[in-house]
């Protein structure tokens, strides 16, 4: 299984290619050791360890906070040696990420990232998306799923270029299945590529795609206090769409208090509230869309 | 590993994967006897679904039976507000000055910072 993604066959990551024919013309030169879908890994890593292997093992001071299990370190008794990494567990999808970044830049994409738990109306939102901002915004579809390929259906039926990346057992997208994604796309230059992750609001907090910018989709079904129970997903986003404002006459949900929590922990961030069934809202959205494509290097949000 | 499709510790199993594929990538020893962590507590990880998740994770490696040492150090932030430096128990921090505009300077560190290696012989 490969770092990060998780991509091994026992996890049962498959992009499932819009034209898997030619997705391989970029494979070589300065790209990642794998990429996914029909093609086989190799984890073929060079092990050059330059580092002199006789560290001491005095910490820096102030760095071992209270609280867990700090150990004693094991005495230096010939037989074990202590190796410093000091590493970011996400590097290598960082790596990618930012890769996916540039690679996006250089074509003038513009790809968001979209998450929400489940049931926030994302993919409905997504078609109406599709079958209204379309004509005025190039739009694609990365569609991340752990295992059903309905939603892509549905998207596809809406007119729109989808790809299907199931990630089995992982809750979340990484950078290089977008990665494998993108190329089996082929995303039009100047196009948007709305990138709905799989549907759950903590791991894809992590895990940065490369995106242009985040935007998480709520409901008011789901209540005010949402950007509490989620402060890393929210504390990370550019733009929440608040959906199914329809319903607020049904319910005690007060769109402000919503707004000001989620402030508390992203002060910067864009609420716009929207209705995915009577539309409204939309249009603000689909501005938002349409003003960010047409912006010349996609500087960040 | 349906059972592991509950709760959070689906998320943890992918962060710990890509913690033990690192470390093997770096380290060519045969075993690992220690491997020290330090998630922030800010970063979005919880430990005790880390340390459930590895021992999973690590079976047939060469971090198999490895010791995991988990520093979790505080967040730090700093009010945008009035400059003040501040303790982040956790996101929803607000300043003493009553802003909650307050800026994360650490603690959703997620790094390795090292592992106790086991070898006969002493390389490079
Ligand atoms: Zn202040």
């Amino acid at each position: 299984m490969c770092a990060t993604c998780g991509c091994g066959d026992e996890r049962g990551v498959r992009v499932e290619t819009r034209d898997a024919a030619d997705t391989r013309e970029e494979s070589e030169s300065g790209s990642p050791d794998h990429l996914h879908g029909e093609y086989s890994h190799s984890h073929d890593h060079p092990h050059d360890h330059d580092h002199p292997h006789d560290h001491g093992h005095s910490h820096e001071d102030g760095v071992h906070a209270p609280g867990d299990s700090e150990a004693e370190v094991p005495e230096q008794d010939g037989a074990t040696r202590r190796i410093e990494l000091e590493r970011e567990v996400l590097a290598k999808n960082d790596t990618v990420a930012e890769r996916n970044r540039q690679w996006l830049t250089e074509r003038g994409v513009l790809a968001l990232n979209l998450m929400s738990s489940p049931g926030a109306g994302k993919t409905t939102l997504l078609e109406r998306t599709l079958a209204e901002s379309a004509s005025s915004v190039p739009l694609a579809v990365i569609e991340g799923d752990q295992e059903t390929l309905r939603d892509s259906e549905r998207l596809r039926r809406a007119g729109a270029d989808v790809v299907q990346i199931n990630t089995g057992a992982g809750c979340h997208l990484d950078a290089e299945m977008v990665w494998g994604a993108l190329r089996s796309l082929r995303p039009a230059p100047g196009s948007v590529v709305l990138v709905e992750n799989v549907g759950n609001l903590v791991c894809p907090a992590l895990f940065d795609l490369g995106e242009y910018a985040k935007v998480v989709i709520a409901a008011v079904t789901e209540g005010e206090d949402k950007p509490l129970k989620y402060p890393n997903m929210f504390a990370h986003t550019d733009l929440v769409l608040l959906n199914k404002t329809d319903l607020l006459p049904h319910l005690s949900f007060e769109v402000d208090r919503f707004a000001e929590y989620a402030r508390r922990i992203n002060p910067g961030v864009e609420i716009l509230p929207v209705s995915a069934t009577t539309d409204e809202g939309l249009p603000a959205w689909y501005d938002w869309l349409a003003g960010h494509v047409s912006s010349p290097l996609h500087q960040g949000v | 590993m349906e059972w592991l499709w509950e709760g959070i510790a689906v998320h943890e199993l992918g962060i710990t994967q890509s913690v033990v594929d690192a470390v093997l990538d770096a380290v060519t020893e045969p075993r690992v006897t220690r491997l020290e962590l330090e998630i922030g507590k800010l970063s979005g990880v919880v430990p005790d679904s880390v340390r459930f998740c590895f021992d999973l994770v690590v079976t047939g490696t060469a971090l198999e039976g490895a010791r995991l040492d988990i520093v979790t150090p505080t967040g730090s932030g700093r009010c945008r507000d009035c400059d003040q430096r501040l303790v982040l128990e956790d996101q929803l921090a607000v300043c003493d000055c009553g802003s909650p505009d307050v800026e994360v300077l650490s603690g959703r560190e997620l790094r390795i910072r090292a592992v106790d290696v086991e070898s006969g012989t002493v390389t490079s």
